[in-house]
């Protein structure tokens, strides 16, 4: 058997397994809205760690992290940091959100704005600014799966094919199995996952220099200044760092399908003690900046970063384990992909055009349009990642800029009884709109800001400013609970 | 008999040690992001962000047990 053929059977072998795991998930529960998107409300700390884990490490800390070490160099190093600080910020507000969750019985980030706010234009625009920022993260995994089966089938397949394989996977899983399937799947692909990042690490930096140490030794000798920031670029410097840092770090928990997945959990002391261990969970990263790092001095010139990580992995290592780190990582991209997906859907269906265009519509009529814009979703994800050549680091930011302008109206909502409507509108539709002019227009970094960052600064001055000057309006979160829904002591 | 509340914003103890990590990692960057010297054979300012790992959930632990003392 050729070495392509080897790989890439393992690496199939890997991705069927896992969806049969998720689709057997899904057949034993009779899929109503509640269980495909919330899966009853019912995980404890080791399901909602995995869950939460299973959509955090993505083919982006995988393929992307590695990439930019090796294209870049210093300024990766905030991907260590946002990692880190976005659990200390969860460890705030989670539990809160994911109280006024359990009292209103709410599935999504624009359920919340329509709890707190009680007013359905503001959640309609939540839920399609929500949409159209996945795309780009959904693009993302894509792109990786695409680079993973092309390396390990030494191009023999081509990207775009590979990506239209993806995208038949991730769409068919997410149709059959729901939110259930996702937390099952991600047992499989965190266990590989570590297993890839620990041994390839450890072992690539010792079999080309013999140990981590003497790599860096050579690498400092060749190259320090690639090293710390900017590195391999011109405009990341220390700014840039920490606006990246805050941006990434505040917006962490504003993805539309991060915040969903707060309502999965059995209590909000879960989160809390789940957003204390979260941090060591980013062990791993370093250990893929090593691979990074040694492509740098081993495969000098690739033209994209992206290509680093397998392509040394392929070079180094026989097709059977290529296989297996390429089907690690294909798990890394297809199970965030899938929770993305399955958020965006529900969004669009229950948070924007049921309330806009069809009130009356029934519940299983919105799981039917949700389950159709699955395959609408991610078909625009894939022409995207067909057509388009920016770095998955470049993508994730992108992506990041948009969704953390969700932030003021989430954290004032929660703790400050002044913000309005108005002010949150404003505020959001301001903030969106400097983003995409500057990210669009390549203007990140914006003097030597992360444009994303600037853009969120003006939102919630915009949105204090403005609600300051509209009259006070009462907080839809002291409204009587949902019916059924009984207090709990704090706990 | 326990009642629906308001959201309290959490206690500034607890804010303050969540707080820690973002000085470590992140506002000081200009302090630590350098090369040399080498420690275990890291880069400074990788070893640094990795020693800091652990060091976040410890804060967030005694973020965590003010929080909790506080419900008592």
């Amino acid at each position: 058997m050729s070495p392509s053929l080897v790989s890439l059977a393992i690496i199939f072998s890997i991705v069927l397994i896992g969806a049969i795991t998720g689709i057997y998930a899904g057949l034993r529960r009779e899929m109503n809205l509640e269980q495909w998107t919330v899966a009853g409300r019912g995980f404890g700390l080791i399901f909602t760690w995995l869950l939460a884990a299973g959509e955090i490490y993505t083919t982006f800390s995988f393929l992307g992290a590695s990439g930019w070490a090796y294209s870049r160099g210093g300024p990766t190093l905030y991907i260590i940091a946002y990692g880190m600080l976005a659990y200390a910020v969860g460890f705030f507000i989670l539990p809160d959100i994911w109280e006024v969750g359990r009292r209103f019985v709410l599935h999504t980030e624009s359920d919340f704005f329509q709890q707190r706010y009680q007013n359905k234009y503001l959640a309609a625009l939540v839920a399609i600014v929500g949409v159209v920022f996945i795309v780009p993260y959904l693009q993302l995994q894509l792109t990786g799966l695409g680079i993973i089966v092309e390396v390990a089938s030494f191009h023999a397949i081509s990207r775009p094919v590979a990506m239209v394989i993806a995208f038949v996977i991730v769409a068919g899983f997410v149709f059959s199995s729901g939110i259930r399937a996702v937390a099952w799947v991600s047992v499989i692909k965190d266990v590989l996952m570590l297993l890839a990042a620990f041994s390839i690490g450890i072992f690539i930096p010792y079999h080309y220099f013999g140990g981590i140490r003497p790599m860096f030794a050579a690498l400092t000798q060749a190259k320090a200044a690639h090293l710390t920031m900017p590195g391999g670029t011109s405009n990341m410097g220390h700014a840039w760092y920490i606006s990246t840092v805050l941006l990434t770090a505040l917006g962490f928990y504003m993805w539309p399908h991060g915040f969903g997945s707060v309502f999965t959990a059995k209590s909000g002391n879960t989160l809390r003690r789940n957003a204390m261990i979260m941090p060591l969970y980013v062990t791993t990263l370093p250990l893929l900046f090593f691979v990074g790092f040694t492509a740098i001095l081993v495969i000098p010139g690739l033209k994209n970063g992206d290509l680093a990580l397998l392509t040394l992995v392929r070079q180094t290592f026989p097709p059977w384990f290529l296989g297996l780190v390429g089907g690690a990582g294909a798990l890394t991209a297809m199970v965030p992909a899938a929770v993305m997906i399955l958020t965006a859907a529900t969004l669009f269906a229950k948070n924007f055009f049921r309330p806009l265009f069809r009130p009356s519509m029934p519940d299983a009529a919105v799981t039917r349009l949700a389950k159709l814009m699955v395959i609408v979703i991610t078909g625009v994800a894939l022409y995207f990642a067909i057509y388009s050549s920016t770095t998955l680091v470049g993508l994730l930011l992108l992506a990041y800029a948009g969704v953390t302008q969700f932030f003021p109206g989430v954290v004032l909502g929660l703790y400050w009884k002044r913000v309005t409507t108005a002010g949150v509108f404003a505020g959001l539709i301001a903030g969106v709109a400097i983003a995409s002019l500057l990210m669009f227009t390549h203007h990140d970094p914006f003097m030597g800001l992360n444009a994303g960052f600037l853009a969120l600064c003006i939102n919630l001055a915009t949105t204090v400013m403005v609600s300051l000057t509209t009259s006070i309006q009462p907080s839809g979160l002291e409204q009587e609970p949902a019916e059924g829904v009984v207090a709990v002591s704090a706990s | 008999m326990p009642t629906f509340q308001t959201m309290k914003p959490p206690r500034i103890g607890a804010l303050l040690f969540g707080l820690i990590p973002f000085l470590g990692v992140c506002f000081t960057v200009p302090l630590w992001d350098r090369v040399f010297p080498l420690v275990l054979g890291l880069p400074f300012n990788l070893f640094w962000l990795i020693a800091w790992i652990p060091l976040t959930s410890l804060c967030l632990w005694g973020a965590y047990r003010l929080q909790s003392r506080a419900k008592e």
